[in-house]
């Protein structure tokens, strides 16, 4: 099992090791998403060194914690966590993208160990990750069910058909993360599509709500400490985030949602990571 | 006259006979009083979800659980499963997650609820997902039988019941005759084959009595399951009897003809008509005037035959 105990210098480490894999996955292909994965992986870092109880020589065991991530198309931060947790390797990165390679465009449980949903079209995890709640408490486990939703996502109508179905049902094991990073994939999501007060929607749903730095590890840590302590109703800690973190020009930028980094800037990219010290 | 009974209450009945099995649960979208899944919430409200009006968190609250081991079965009217189609189309069926999904009140025999709650495509799109079995029953019986099996399959399905009472077919067949992938040879004549599900299938027995009183014998069969469609048993009946009619109360555009004719297109030359609904929406109508506006009903299908046998 994936040890549970870290300090914050290892988290930091282990999101920047993971930093340098998603740039390297999306150069490498020409294609993907960077913004997003950056933006997403510090919380997922966090999330699965301090929280979620998975075992990466046993991606199937039943009473696994599921992570869902919604957002699918941040993918390139998933398959570098998985391959730092060893549910795959390092070489297995090298098939993002690629005809056949376990590192489809967007996760999919299908093809990748410790992928527990076949994501794609957004809006959809949130509903699944509330099934997976709903399983384990009919069956008496203690298991539960982590999804991480993008903001521009909860633009999606069926997303609140399902915050409200999760209250009603009572699902204190459903746990959301919001990757508030506030790009979407044509613009800022003010420009998209206005959203305004998103903590106050979720608390009008029922939920229990914390807002974090989405980059800053000690408040993330006490992040997932509140959402594994919220057993009372659904629980959703929106975490502030920057779209592209770590790569300068990447940071706040619309155009890297889905864009990749041409050579000279792959170069710009893993001197500020770090990659050749 | 036989007894008379509505798909959807073969459907309500094998929920509560698979009930046994504790890995069998019900997602509901406030229509279980019509889909007929009350009885299964009756008995047992803790394996029963409410998911209220919200048919597309409905299916993947349903994969979620179909993930975790768990044998669902979400039902709500046919029309209203469609708004769902794309959590169907990648959050079911390309994970291949076993969700049976229940489209109860298809097709224009569903009647007085006019064209918004008749669906006429549900057979259609469904049949294009990968993975996905296809089903439209054509009596109580056979309903609560392909039901239950669906709980043994590895795959998603998508099954159509019907709103209103219709001859009850199977009542003292052999269940074992009943098997999906496999068509129900009810009448076999050598002059025109006709090859019906759902509601139509009686129609079609009507039709093979009137062509008998016209000197011609009809093979007549129950094809309940649309996909994976009984290909064998089309060969050998379009060999057998050389025209070939199709039945549905469905668009003629996709569904069980849509599947003969691109079948029979790769195998066979011999002449087909198709009885459906010719690329029109429906209106409010008693159930037998739906068949009859729609040119579904038995008349119909024996002008259908003539056409056929015509063009030998």
């Amino acid at each position: 099992m994936v040890s549970i105990t870290a300090s914050i210098s290892e988290l930091e480490e282990l999101a920047r090791r993971c930093r340098i894999e998603i740039v390297k996955m999306v150069h490498r292909a020409q294609a993907g998403h960077p913004g997003g994965s950056l933006s997403e992986i510090d919380l997922m870092a966090a999330l699965y060194s301090t929280s979620l109880r998975v075992r990466p020589e046993d991606p199937d065991w039943d009473d696994r914690d599921r992570f869902i991530l919604s957002k699918g198309h941040a993918s390139p931060g998933m398959y570098a966590l998985l391959a730092e947790k060893g549910f795959i390797s390092h070489d297995d990165l090298h098939s993002y993208r690629v005809l056949g390679g376990i590192c489809q465009g967007h996760v999919d449980m299908k093809w990748c160990p410790g992928v527990d949903f076949s994501a794609g079209s957004l809006g959809m995890g949130l509903s699944f990750g509330m099934g997976c709640a709903l399983a384990a408490r009919l069956e008496g486990s203690e298991r539960r069910a982590f999804v991480m939703l993008g903001d521009g996502e909860i633009q999606e109508g069926s997303v609140w058909e399902a915050a409200m179905a999760a209250t009603h049902h009572e699902l204190g094991n459903l746990k959301v993360i919001l990757d508030r990073n506030r790009i979407q994939n044509d613009d800022f999501c003010l420009e998209q599509m206005r959203m305004f007060d998103i903590p106050a929607k979720w608390e009008a749903f029922g939920w229990n709500v914390k807002e974090i730095d989405g980059h800053e590890m000690t408040e993330i840590v006490d992040g997932i400490k509140f959402l594994d302590e919220s057993n009372d109703a659904p629980s959703i800690l929106i975490a502030h985030t920057v779209k592209g973190k770590g790569v300068s020009y990447m940071e706040d930028n619309p155009s890297f949602h889905g864009a990749a980094p041409n050579d000279e800037q792959f170069e710009i990219a893993m001197n500020e990571l770090g990659a050749f010290e | 006259m036989s007894r008379m009974a509505a798909t959807r209450d073969g459907y309500g009945q094998a929920l509560l006979e698979l009930a046994e099995n504790d890995k069998v649960v019900v997602l509901e979208a406030d229509l279980g009083k019509s889909t007929k899944s009350l009885h299964f919430r009756k008995a047992h409200p803790e394996r029963t979800i409410s998911c209220g009006i919200g048919e597309q968190n409905m299916l993947l609250v349903a994969a979620g659980m179909a993930s975790s081991g768990y044998i669902p079965f979400a039902s709500t009217f046919a029309i209203f499963t469609e708004r769902a189609f794309e959590q169907m189309r990648n959050g079911v069926a390309r994970p291949n997650l076993a969700v049976h999904v229940c489209g109860s009140h298809g097709g224009t025999h569903t009647g007085t609820d006019g064209s918004s709650a008749q669906s006429i495509e549900d057979l259609a799109i469904y049949r294009t997902l990968p993975n996905v079995t296809v089903l439209h029953p054509s009596d109580d019986v056979s309903t609560r039988l392909l039901t239950k099996q669906l709980a043994d399959s590895d795959n998603p399905s998508y099954m159509r019941t019907a709103r209103n009472k219709t001859p009850v077919l199977y009542d003292d067949v052999d269940p074992s005759t009943i098997q999906i992938g496999k068509g129900i040879e009810l009448r076999n004549g050598p002059d025109v084959a006709i090859i019906a599900c759902g509601v139509l299938v009686s129609e079609a027995l009507k039709a093979a009595d009137e062509l008998s009183e016209q000197g011609l014998q009809a093979t007549v069969i129950d094809m309940h399951t649309i996909k994976p469609l009984d290909t064998q048993l089309v060969d050998r009946v379009a060999h057998r009897c050389g025209a070939i009619v199709t039945a549905e109360d469905h668009s003629v555009l996709g569904g069980l003809g849509g599947a003969v004719a691109e079948h029979l297109s790769a195998t066979s030359c011999k002449p087909l008509e198709r009885v459906g609904v010719h690329d029109r929406f429906g209106e409010s109508g008693q159930a037998d005037e739906m068949l009859e506006l729609m040119e579904l009903s038995a008349p119909h299908i024996v002008k259908a035959a003539l056409r056929a046998i015509a063009r030998k």
